[in-house]
């Protein structure tokens, strides 16, 4: 490379604004066909537990509650985010979120159970 | 002078040069490599095995975490075989697609290649300019399938996202930036001196040793075969598509090097070439989830060379068996070829200009008594005894943990 060529990428480099963000108080955006953590609507839910039979690490459990009503426990630990649930679903009870947010201290905090009071999702288990 | 002793050192498993455990024996001379030993098997998963008791829409997401350069190759290598026992239409954007992000993922490891190459020689600045391009292909593959890696755009059927018009702009926009980025990168490799003395004469592999020893990919077309799937067996949208199969006759590191950098330049044609012609239609058909019984063998040029995927179908919902040759596989053997009479210090770029992936590579163990011609099926206990047995040779005794553990 000539030296006038590389002192123009220097200035340049000297005034662009770096490549990275200040995390937690900047947030990267994630794309639109993100999949990250999965929401549960138990009112749009049919109990076909098709999800179940396709995810391919068995992180998603849908139990009956009640007269054609579900919830589902989803670990988010064993959950390797391909949403094919979401696929699979025919009646679009389930969506990926752009949550990444994951990171828990406790594994047991990973569970998460889903129902129609309780749409946001909260911990199975607690400790 | 006294007279150079022979003598033989391990390198690896744990390797200083790779990030993946592999096992090289090498028998040394002074300086000078009398002969290598490869032993693979650190990586060993059970994949395979593993596809057999999973249905076929679970073991895409599986075969996909193969590789985690190339998740695309092995998915729709995978894919393409259960699609063509089915005998399912694939909707031509969904063979366009594909294309399009096995073209991205192939820039995308020939970056990355590159950067190891440089980091390898010694040419660290190489490896971070290569990286930093490299981010903008990462972002565009985000963009176009929602992750960095383990795209999931494969389904059995077609492809599971579709793209639209300010996508393509985006896509052809990182393609002309990195076009003018990879023009720079031949300026170097072809003009700058540090690279071509370091990589010329290194690794050498004449086209007949090509050949004989069965190496596939940048490999081989360093060394002047001209063999590409793409062109030879087209799959996916490639039949309707043109471009050049790069090939060089320098045989050493440094045609591999050029044979990368120039297909780069073939990917961003097909790229755009894809972008233009891309038909309009759905992007997947409906699969049935008990595939009827049959068989395919299916072929994919992945950035490192022949991937081969082989699928038996019984009529269930689970494959009966599913065999997986990675393109390191066949170039491996090569390395033996490579080293032979050059020295230590030439090993770690030697290696890495296979760009090798040994978990893509590690599928099944077969022990062989070198002595005796026959075979020994070893039982899950009696190979548990045995390398217990092995370690407390080596001095290491697991008696106390194991009691600690709790298993006898």
């Amino acid at each position: 490379m000539r030296p006038g060529k590389m002192m123009r990428q220097v200035l340049g480099s000297i005034f662009k604004k770096p490549a990275t963000i200040l995390y937690p108080a900047a947030k990267l955006e994630m794309p639109d066909k993100f999949r990250g953590k999965l929401k549960y609507y138990a009112a749009a839910c049919i109990g076909c537990k098709l999800c179940m039979k396709d995810c391919p690490t068995g992180a998603i459990i849908i139990n009956k509650v009640g007269d054609k009503q579900f919830e589902a426990i989803i670990d988010l630990a064993r959950c390797i985010y391909c949403a094919q649930c979401v696929d699979s679903c025919p009646k679009k009870a389930l969506e990926a979120t752009k949550d990444v947010e994951l990171a828990q201290l406790d594994e047991k905090r990973l569970k998460i159970t889903f129902t129609l009071n309780d749409p946001e999702g909260k911990v199975t288990e607690q400790t | 002078m006294r007279e150079q002793r022979k003598f033989k050192i391990p390198i690896g498993p744990q390797h200083p040069a790779l990030k993946e455990p592999e096992s090289f024996s090498v028998a040394l001379k002074g300086e000078k490599i009398l002969g290598v030993d490869i032993r693979l098997g650190y990586n060993h998963r059970g994949i395979e095995k593993a596809c057999e008791e999973r249905t076929y829409v679970q073991d895409v997401y599986l075969i996909e975490r193969i590789c985690g350069i190339c998740s695309h190759t092995h998915s729709t290598c995978f894919v393409q075989a259960v699609e063509e026992i089915a005998q399912l239409a694939v909707p031509k954007r969904a063979l366009y697609i594909r294309t399009l992000v096995g073209e991205l993922e192939r820039v995308h490891s020939h970056y990355l290649w590159l950067g190891v190459a440089g980091h390898e020689i010694g040419f660290d600045t190489l490896l971070m300019y290569t990286w930093r391009d490299r981010e903008a292909i990462m972002d565009i593959l985000a963009l176009l399938t929602g992750n960095r890696v383990n795209y999931g755009i494969n389904t059995i059927g077609g492809v599971r996202r579709d793209i639209d018009s300010a996508q393509t702009k985006e896509v052809l926009k990182a393609v002309e930036q990195l076009e003018e980025r990879t023009h720079y990168y031949i300026e170097i490799a072809t003009e700058d001196m540090a690279i071509s003395k370091r990589l010329s004469g290194v690794g050498m592999l004449p086209q007949e040793d090509a050949l004989r020893l069965g190496a596939v990919g940048p490999t081989a077309r360093g060394s002047g075969v001209n063999r590409d799937v793409r062109r030879d067996d087209p799959y996916a949208a490639y039949e309707e598509l043109s471009f050049d199969v790069i090939t060089d006759t320098h045989c050493d590191v440094y045609g591999r090097t050029v044979v990368r950098l120039k297909e780069l330049l073939e990917s961003f044609k097909i790229i755009r070439q894809v972008l233009k012609n891309m038909p309009q239609g759905p992007i997947a058909v409906k699969a049935p989830r008990k595939i009827p019984a049959g068989e395919a063998l299916s072929r994919y040029e992945a950035p490192r060379g022949e991937d081969v995927h082989y699928v038996k179908a019984n009529g269930t919902d689970k494959p009966e068996r599913v065999k997986v040759r990675a393109p390191t596989l066949a170039n491996v053997r090569t390395v033996k070829q490579m080293l032979k009479d050059r020295f230590l210090a030439d090993m770690p770029i030697v290696i890495a200009a296979i760009d090798p992936c040994f978990s893509c590579t590690d599928r099944m163990v077969e022990i062989k008594n070198v002595d005796s011609e026959k075979e020994k099926i070893i039982s899950w206990p009696e190979l548990r005894s045995l390398s217990i047995e092995w370690y407390k040779a080596q001095g290491v005794d697991f008696t106390k943990l194991n009691k600690k553990l709790g298993n006898v």
